[in-house]
């Protein structure tokens, strides 16, 4: 019995100590505020995200092409707006990089 | 001892409270110190819990029936292996389980994403929140750690679980429920930081996966288990309890495939957040139904106080996951829309709407004796034929789909096309159902029409295999460049080989019964058996009879084979049954005997052809779940830069 409470409290001395760690590491910090993403840098990664569906799309499409799914006429019909949905993905996050370092380089 | 486990368990308890509390208010106001000390109590709650499941293991090990739980559960001359499995053999010691996996599942996902802070810091006290309730529930309703006076012996293990299954099915079942939770806080965890985008699903989709095939091979496993021990010949009932599996992994199936859908045309994110919360939400439904003993099976363990707290647990789930999907819809909104009812994405679609409509039937299934006896006080029973109905109208469907899906273009496909792609397994299908009709396989509809469709899969799937070697120049770089798909693909050829085991051996089974005494015959379905003697057995902790009969088929030998039964002095008899599996059908002889007077036996046999491929189709699911599961450098990178780009 006491050998088990003193264990236990071993036990809860170890775990407190485990849990307080951020505080005795740093007690008083610069910033103790959490990462958050700006609204600008959620925007980006919408369009990183769209970006990367759009390249994948286009693959998908090459390769059912190179497999024979999708015929050399549904190819042609298809190609050149995803194609142009690449670009357009593009052409957003690069404005938005633009935007970005604009907005940096006026602070 | 028991003060230790008592001790840890509260510690624990504290430990997820404080995950919880602590959590969301350093994810509410931002404060990261805080945040990452909710991240420490959810790691040290493994640690802590570690430690009162190794005072249970030690309390198993060593027969100390001063705890209750072990004497419940274990006797004197339980071999050391099936006493250790005792841990998962009563319900407090399930729940222990439960709580083990979760704590451990939740340090491993938050040490792994620690660097996503603004999303872990939300998942943290969703995890906090489920392990509360494990953790309460273990330390003042339904705990392990209750001690008495120590009998002389405790009441053993029911024999049908001293079986080797007993030391794999229980805890492949738990891996899969709980592993569950990980995609749950996540998406839940999403929908509370505003984080909707696919971050979530990139950081659970191992997880996801990985808890889905713990899920599939835990009851595969439990299916064999059956099979060779309850002594009837089957494998699956529709037990509810096996139900309550069986719904969580078809939900997880549905999500496994919306997801990919949200993934690559930003669709579904409703959808996938619902059947997330659906799978969760059902693989707590089925610990409920296992531990509380609201039903009866061969599963449940007798009445508990435990339904009404996990019913109240079940309510709020589905309340705060409802709440927050309703809150956060402006967010999930999807900007493309489906182009085409002929594409690929349009046949994930609507397997979707099958396995949800099937998990949803199989639920009314359960619920509706639970309900009959609630509302109006009758005892009803919903039985096999209900379940096999829907079996057939959804899980034909869906078989097709598998075969039909790697056919279809993403995006949208032509007719043209269409008609091409679907010549060569057509005609196979086709073929394949006229041969069978020719050689008699027409007595059962369902069966024909499996083998049919089932055909039409395995060209299909073939051909994809061809075309994209063809367009790659090797299968093993067809496979290396996009592992899910293709290990996705080798998961359908197992679920084909599956559903071929499951046709043959239920469509085209043979059983007879017969009363031989010593030198009689039977014949049943080309095999004679021949009664030779009946042996007495001897066990470590049992006595019995082992009736030997000889196999042969077509005048030749092929095997022994040698049901009985086996009786334990403290739990009861057990039926043995003796399998001969033959490499000709694929199948099994299925043989159980009991005595009927002195040395005359009854003896029940069954002819279940295909039935062993089942069970081959468990280790190519298993190896297609690893393809799909392993790491992809390529992918990793990418994904990367993605998040880095973001920030950037």
């Amino acid at each position: 019995m006491t050998a088990a409470l003193v264990l236990g409290a071993v036990l809860a001395l170890v775990v407190v100590a485990f849990v307080a760690r951020p505080f005795l590491r740093e007690p008083a910090p610069a910033s103790d505020d959490l990462v958050q993403l700006s609204e600008g840098e959620r925007r980006r990664l919408e369009l990183v995200e769209e970006r990367d569906r759009a390249v994948a799309a286009l693959r998908e499409l090459e390769f059912d092409h190179r497999t024979g799914k999708v015929t050399d006429f549904d190819y042609r019909e298809q190609v050149g707006p995803l194609r142009r949905r690449v670009a357009e993905a593009l052409k957003a996050l690069e404005g938005g990089a633009q935007a970005g370092r604009e907005r940096k380089a006026g602070n | 001892m028991a003060e230790l486990g008592r001790a840890a368990l509260l510690l624990s308890l504290g430990l997820v409270a404080y995950a919880v509390l602590a959590g969301a208010h350093a994810a509410y106001h931002r404060r990261r110190r805080l945040a990452v000390s909710a991240q420490n109590a959810l790691i040290a709650a493994f640690a802590t819990t570690i430690i009162a499941a190794a005072v249970l293991w030690t309390a198993l090990a060593r027969r100390d029936f001063t705890f209750a739980y072990v004497a419940q559960h274990t006797s004197r001359h339980l071999p050391l292996g099936y006493a250790l499995s005792a841990f998962w053999g009563g319900q407090e010691g399930s729940l222990l389980l439960w709580l083990l996996i979760l704590t451990g599942y939740g340090a491993l996902a938050v040490y792994l994403n620690r660097r996503q802070r603004e999303l872990i810091a939300w998942v943290v006290p969703v995890l906090g929140g489920i392990a509360v309730f494990f953790a309460f529930m273990l330390s003042f309703v339904s705990s392990p750690f209750d001690t008495q006076p120590a009998p002389a012996d405790g009441a053993g293990m029911v024999p049908s679980l001293q079986n080797p299954y007993m030391l794999a099915h229980p805890p492949m079942l738990y891996l899969g429920y709980v592993g569950l939770s990980i995609p749950f806080a996540f998406a839940m965890g999403a929908l509370l930081s505003r984080r909707t985008d696919e971050r979530w699903i990139v950081m659970t989709r191992r997880w996801t996966l990985a808890a889905w095939t713990f899920l599939g091979v835990g009851q595969l496993l439990g299916a064999h288990w059956a099979y060779v021990e309850i002594g009837w010949g089957g494998y699956y009932a529709w037990d509810p309890v096996e139900n309550a599996a069986f719904m969580p992994w078809l939900a997880a199936t549905a999500f496994l495939h919306s997801v990919m859908i949200q993934e690559k045309r930003g669709m579904l994110k409703v959808w996938n957040m619902v059947l997330v919360a659906l799978a969760f939400g059902l693989s707590i439904f089925g610990t409920f139904l296992t531990r509380s003993g609201v039903i009866n099976s061969i599963h449940s363990f007798s009445q508990s106080p435990l339904g009404g707290w996990f019913l109240g647990f079940i309510v709020v789930v589905t309340v705060f996951s409802v709440v927050l999907i309703y809150v956060r819809l402006p967010l999930l909104r999807a900007r493309t829309r489906l182009e085409s009812l002929l594409s690929r994405e349009a046949t994930f679609l609507y397997n979707n709407l099958l396995l949800v409509a099937f998990c949803l039937t199989i639920l009314w299934g359960v619920v509706y004796p639970l309900l009959s006896q609630a509302v109006r006080g009758e005892t009803r029973s919903v039985s096999k034929p209900y379940y096999d109905f829907f079996l057939h109208s959804f899980g034909l469907p869906l078989l097709l789909l598998m075969g039909i899906g790697p056919l279809v273009a993403w995006r949208r496909a032509s007719l043209r096309s269409l008609g091409r792609m679907f010549v060569v397994p057509f005609c196979v299908a086709v073929v394949t159902g006229g041969v069978l009709l020719g050689l008699g396989y027409g007595s059962s509809l369902p069966g024909l029409l499996a083998y049919t469709f089932s055909a039409f899969v395995a060209a299909s799937i073939v051909l994809e295999f061809v075309r994209g070697r063809r367009a790659t120049g090797s299968v093993f770089r067809l496979v290396a460049r996009n592992r899910r798909r293709y290990g996705g693909y080798l998961v359908h050829v197992a679920i084909l080989l599956f559903a071929i085991g499951v046709a043959g051996s239920s469509a085209y089974q043979t059983v007879r019964q017969q009363t031989l005494a010593p030198g009689q015959s039977m014949r049943v379905a080309g095999y004679t058996l021949t009664y030779q003697r009946l042996d007495s057995v001897r066990g470590a902790n049992y006595t019995g009879f082992r009736a030997v009969l000889d196999v042969a088929r077509g005048g030749s030998h092929v095997a022994t084979v040698a049901p009985g039964e086996n009786l334990y002095p403290i739990e009861g008899p057990a039926n043995e049954a003796s399998l001969y599996h033959d490499p000709r059908t694929l199948g099994d002889v299925f043989t159980t005997a009991q005595i009927a007077k002195g040395n005359v036996i009854d003896l029940k046999v069954l002819t279940k052809p295909l039935v062993n491929l089942i069970w081959a189709a468990g280790f190519l699911f298993v190896f297609g779940a690893l393809v799909a599961l392993w790491p992809d450098a390529v992918e990793q990178r990418r994904l990367a830069d993605r998040y880095a780009a973001a920030a950037a």
